[in-house]
């Protein structure tokens, strides 16, 4: 389908790029992204994923807007306190760009749900803010064949990896199971910049952006990790695919999701050295 | 396929109704619909756009082939598209 000269002035940015065009614009268009979480990650990938006409994005988030969100969660503003975060969500990408069209989920993602959920979608982004929910949106994403970034943030450390079917390891086979509980602080005790947070969830946004035009490089077999107080990135190369993964190895024993327990303090978000990183 | 005195294109697009940087926009969404060595004739204003969409439409990799004063204030380029 030809473009409206509305939208043509609104993409002229992009398709002026030699690597996006007209054709890269369309594919845009046509992108299918689920956002996992509309809080510190969400919020900076759905409003730039909006905003680059990424034509059909999901948004899944069972809370509602607090005044402690705000200092971070950026696509929520005063007035929306109280007000479900896929609605406020929503209404701000919306706001943004009326050519998206956006589906709110308000629920809790869960074993139960959570394979329908994605099934959709090209392209998965966890925004979400403790373990249980990223192991179960790993191994979803890998049971459905869907190409996915992980992240995560605390204080003013950030990290994030790709994940994408037969290329490279997963976030189990670098990080195998989620953390004993307690053993790692949560968001909540711990504080967290917002700017950083934005930096990671924009990354993530530009690892979806990149996935569905098919160009450059993503962070599949990388893990990039950003510390805001040293204004350091470090691009850690991870091992290839485990072979005993539980999930992707080549003997799976997790053919179905998992609901691990989830924590007392739901705002567990943490970062944990990797094997490679612990090395180098 | 139309044709003028010498070169013969698939399709054209005027974008005298446009600026800087709408001018190379609209003629690159253009020629991203085109197949590879199809021809497409631009009609553009003098000036500014005759400085820079040849230049733009070259720096794509695409291939020009002429340009020619309508001796009416425009000018109308002719660029063959190539693939990468």
């Amino acid at each position: 389908m030809a473009m409206t000269d509305e939208q043509i002035e609104r993409y002229s940015r992009h398709i002026i790029l030699k690597e996006v065009g007209a054709k890269g614009q369309k594919k845009l268009l046509n992108g299918k992204v689920l956002i996992i979480g509309a809080g510190g990650l969400g919020a900076p990938a759905a409003m730039y994923l909006a905003a680059a006409g990424v034509g059909h994005i999901g948004i899944v988030d069972a809370d509602e807007v607090d005044l402690s969100n705000l200092q971070r969660q950026v696509i929520h503003t005063t007035p929306d306190l109280g007000k479900a975060k896929v609605k406020s969500a929503k209404e701000t990408m919306v706001a943004i760009n009326p050519d998206v069209e956006v589906k709110t989920y308000r629920m809790f993602v869960d074993a139960s749900n959570i394979r329908e959920l994605i099934r959709e979608y090209d392209f998965i982004i966890d925004g979400t803010d403790n373990f249980p929910a990223k192991f179960l949106i790993n191994d979803a994403c890998v049971l459905e064949k869907k190409a996915f970034s992980h992240a995560g943030i605390i204080r003013f450390r950030g990290q994030l990896m790709t994940y994408v079917p037969g290329e490279g390891p997963c976030y189990r086979c670098v990080f195998k199971n989620p953390p004993p509980k307690d053993a790692v602080p949560t968001c909540k005790q711990a504080g967290v910049i917002g700017a950083m947070a934005g930096t990671i969830g924009t990354l993530q946004a530009m690892e979806a952006i990149k996935y569905i035009l098919g160009i450059g490089k993503l962070l599949t077999g990388y893990l990039l990790t950003y510390d805001a107080l040293t204004m350091e990135f470090r691009k850690v190369k991870l091992p290839g695919r485990a072979h005993d993964c539980a999930v992707c190895g080549d003997h799976p024993t997790i053919l179905e999701p998992i609901d691990y327990e989830q924590d007392v303090c739901e705002e567990t978000a943490g970062r944990f050295a990797t094997k490679a990183e612990q090395e180098s | 396929m139309a044709e003028n005195n010498e070169i013969k294109f698939d399709d054209e697009v005027d974008i005298t109704d446009k600026v800087c940087p709408m001018t190379f926009v609209k003629a690159k969404v253009a020629i991203d619909e085109l197949d590879d060595g199809e021809i497409l004739a631009i009609r553009m204003n003098d000036g500014e756009p005759v400085q820079n969409v040849p230049r733009s439409m070259k720096e794509e990799g695409h291939q020009i082939l002429k340009l020619t004063d309508n001796e009416d204030g425009t000018y109308t380029l002719y660029v063959k598209k190539v693939e990468e």
